[in-house]
């Protein structure tokens, strides 16, 4: 093609002088001159966990600093609740982390009840530790699997996702949906658990200590895995704080922070359970906290199953937030009034910001409401763990090969849904 | 080594910066200082550094539109949630900023944690943080126009298609072909 | 493979070969490893040993676009990342199919907003709809299997005239 070669060329390069302008501060003066690379980990990437892209500045192998781009999957959910009243915005937040669907249920609740002054009652508070420690399981299941198979333990992945159909099951029991079930309401829980669900989590209980054995035979002392991890990706504990890191990546450097435990919600307080912290803040340890906060969940699930009482409230009773049950309707005037208000208006909340968290599989999950004093919230706000953690992955990867990059993203078990909502 | 005892964080910051604090809300068990903004990174490494308040966490930085009730001092609302996780308990510092430019001195300084969600609260709400060392947007492309989150910002929604308005609506729906 | 006779067209050879082509193309088609948010979570369910999708010879997720022929946009769809998505669907090479799985890649799901994309086919020609909120796995082996039978009535003349396949074959798309 007789084009103008040298017009194309110099065009190609204003743009390309452009693009690294707009980076100037944040990459090092060597990528200026071309001493180091720029490299794009593209959104598109088997090893990143969801579409996350990094643009890495390599100097050979070895990377000397990476820019996460996220934004990639921001689906303006919290604009979207809105436009919605308080109980159906539960829907939407089921799908912000979607591997611990009931953890972002959960959040949303208690900042709701926090906002309304609503108290659930006992018995729903325990069956929502149920659930809330099932879901963590489920997180770390999957996490397991694919942080794994980005190391290349494949069997791992397989394994983990063959406990987890047995999870789903369970929560299909509950909720009718294997994920996103929007099972923990404003009040309480949707509906209560239903006779074949503590038959299905008793067995779960009894064979799944053994499972994790499995993972720990495979991949705890092998050599490989232990190359790999040890010494990798390690944040000081200072620095973990300053950066805003929470969760199992923060318990893996050495600072013993729960919530469960410090600032305890939903009757976390009347349960036995440790909370494993790590030594060096390396990989390993941010792996090795969550293989033993699996086994601490299920000590808090055999603790809760025995405390369960039978028969009682799984729902506020308090009938100005929380809709009365079908089989009311037809005996009560009242109960037919409220049902009406509160499916076609909601209920209202006052003009007033609250800030309630959890711990979530992934760190510390903050919902902000700032409420109208009508129907429909004026602003909901979510800090998501995995937000704050990919903003910190320079520092984690500063002076790493990019094999080691892989191997960091997957231990700080980000989710791409999580961080960009 | 003992550690100090807890303050009351309203009466430290007021004995402190009594010029600072424009109003102390509390609501559910929360404790709100509305400061003023330009006071706003000094109360921030105060709180964080006084020993008997030790908030050294940066739990969240979020921002609120106030249109069209404007029934506040000012037409957005930036606040910066603290945790201290010596004397487990939390802080919420607020200020209120104009509509025509609002802006506020960044917090990254003090916690380096709070670069990214002062950048989201740029990207979303158009809040300028002066100072912050890399403001391109966050979560939105970087050519998009508007700040999101903001109310007078529309929802941008497609028409729900019921059976009597479908054909119109696929008028305008881009469709690939190939 | 019988021996049937068409007459006028190319005649019998023809006929067999579409069969063989097309019982090779669905034997094992291999997907492009992409997944963008929940529904991926129940693609790699998929993929575990439960419902096992290694059965259909598609254990093998190739993650560079020339090599992949099928694209299961699993997950919502975002106005910054369709420019991305359009670009790995040009990469891949004729034959290639796509699976929308899920409502928020069929029609925007739960999100009807300024910043997701109401359908990837806004984007990129489909040709089987997945229902779901995550759709269950039997769901989307149910799509994938319907992708299979959609492909066993193709003819490899469709694929090599790059203006009729493009047109046809949107709009013969399967709401599975």
């Amino acid at each position: 093609m007789a084009v103008d070669a040298s017009y194309e060329k110099e065009s190609e390069m204003q743009e390309w002088q452009g693009a690294l302008d707009e980076l100037k501060g944040l990459v090092s003066e060597r990528a200026m001159t071309g001493e180091t690379m720029l490299l794009n980990m593209g959104p598109h990437h088997p090893s990143t966990h969801g579409v996350l892209r990094l643009l890495l500045e390599l100097d050979g192998e070895e990377v000397v600093t990476c820019i996460p781009d996220v934004g990639f999957l921001h689906t303006g959910i919290e604009k979207n609740i809105e436009s919605k009243t308080y109980e159906k915005a539960v829907t939407l937040t089921d799908r912000m982390d979607y591997l611990a669907p009931m953890s972002n249920n959960m959040a949303y609740c208690l900042a709701v009840e926090k906002l309304v002054g609503l108290e659930v009652p006992k018995r729903a508070q325990i069956m929502r530790v149920i659930c809330m420690e099932m879901t963590r399981l489920n997180s770390h299941l999957v996490w397991l699997g694919t942080h794994a198979i980005d190391m290349g333990a494949m069997s791992v992945f397989l394994y983990a996702f063959r406990e987890r159909e047995m999870l789903l099951k369970m929560f299909e029991t509950l909720s009718g949906q294997r994920l996103m079930g929007s099972y923990i309401r404003p009040g309480g829980l949707w509906r209560d658990f239903p006779p074949e669900f503590m038959p299905q989590l008793e067995h779960f209980l009894d064979i799944f200590p053994g499972r994790v054995d499995d993972y720990e035979k495979l991949l705890t002392n092998n050599p490989l895995w232990i190359d790999r991890t040890q010494g990798i990706g390690v944040i000081e504990p200072e620095k973990a704080l300053a950066w805003g890191i929470t969760g199992p990546s923060l318990r893996g450097s050495g600072v013993a922070w729960d919530i469960r435990k410090s600032m305890p919600y939903s009757s976390y307080d009347e349960f036995e359970f440790n909370v494993p912290v790590g030594e060096h803040g390396d990989v390993y340890d941010r792996f090795y906290v969550r293989i033993l906060e699996m086994r601490e969940s299920v000590k808090i699930l055999k603790q809760a199953v025995k405390k369960l009482p039978a028969k009682g409230p799984f729902r506020s009773e308090n009938r100005k937030f929380v809709p009365p049950p079908r089989a009311e309707l037809g005996q009560s005037m009242e109960a037919v009034i409220h049902h009406f208000k509160l499916w076609t208006e909601g209920f209202a909340a006052p003009d007033q910001e609250v800030f309630s968290a959890i711990e979530s599989p992934r760190g510390e999950i903050g919902v902000y409401i700032h409420g109208t004093g009508g129907n429909k919230p004026r602003r909901v706000h979510f800090k998501t763990p995995s937000f704050i953690h990919i903003g910190a992955l320079p520092i984690m990867t500063h002076g790493h090969m990019i094999a080691d990059l892989v191997a960091i993203v997957g231990s700080v078990d980000v989710v791409l849904g999580d961080c960009d909502r | 080594m003992s550690v100090a005892a807890a303050l009351d964080p309203v009466e430290a910051v007021k004995k402190a910066f009594p010029q600072a604090v424009e109003d102390v809300v509390e609501y559910a068990g929360e404790v709100t200082l509305v400061l003023n903004p330009d006071y706003l990174p000094a109360v921030a490494r105060f709180v964080r550094d006084t020993a008997g308040l030790v908030y050294n966490f940066l739990s969240d930085i979020s921002a609120v539109d106030y249109y069209p009730d404007y029934n506040r001092p000012g037409r957005f609302g930036v606040s910066y949630h603290l945790l201290s996780m010596l004397h487990k308990r939390r802080l919420r510092l607020k200020v209120y900023l104009p509509e025509d430019e609002p802006s506020v001195e960044t917090v990254t300084t003090v916690w380096p944690g709070a670069n990214w969600p002062e950048r989201e609260v740029m990207d979303m709400m158009g809040v300028d943080f002066k100072g912050h060392p890399d403001k391109r947007r966050i979560l939105m492309p970087d050519d998009w126009n508007g700040h999101p989150h903001r109310r007078d910002y529309p929802l941008g929604y497609e028409t729900p298609m019921f059976s009597f308005n479908v054909e119109e609506i696929m008028k305008h729906k881009p469709k690939a072909k190939e | 493979m019988g021996v049937s006779s068409k007459l006028g067209n190319l005649g019998v050879v023809t006929t067999t070969l579409d069969a063989a082509v097309n019982w090779g193309r669905t034997g094992a088609m291999w997907p492009l490893l992409f997944g963008l948010a929940c529904c991926a979570i129940e693609y790699m369910g998929t993929q575990g040993s439960n419902y096992d999708l290694s059965r259909f010879g598609m254990e093998l997720n190739r993650a560079s676009p020339r090599q992949a022929d099928l694209l299961i946009v699993s997950g919502r769809l975002t106005r910054k990342m369709a420019p991305v998505v359009r670009q790995l669907y040009d990469q891949m090479s004729a034959p290639k199919w796509v699976i929308a799985m899920g409502d928020c890649a069929s029609c925007g799901g739960v999100y009807n907003n300024y910043a997701v994309v109401q359908g990837c086919d806004e984007i990129i020609p489909v040709d089987v709809y997945v229902a779901g909120c995550p759709p269950r796995p039997e769901q989307l082996l149910h799509g994938i299997l319907t992708l299979h039978e959609k492909i066993k009535g193709e003819s490899i003349r469709k694929w090599g005239d790059d203006e009729k396949w493009a047109a046809d074959r949107s709009e013969n798309a399967i709401r599975a």
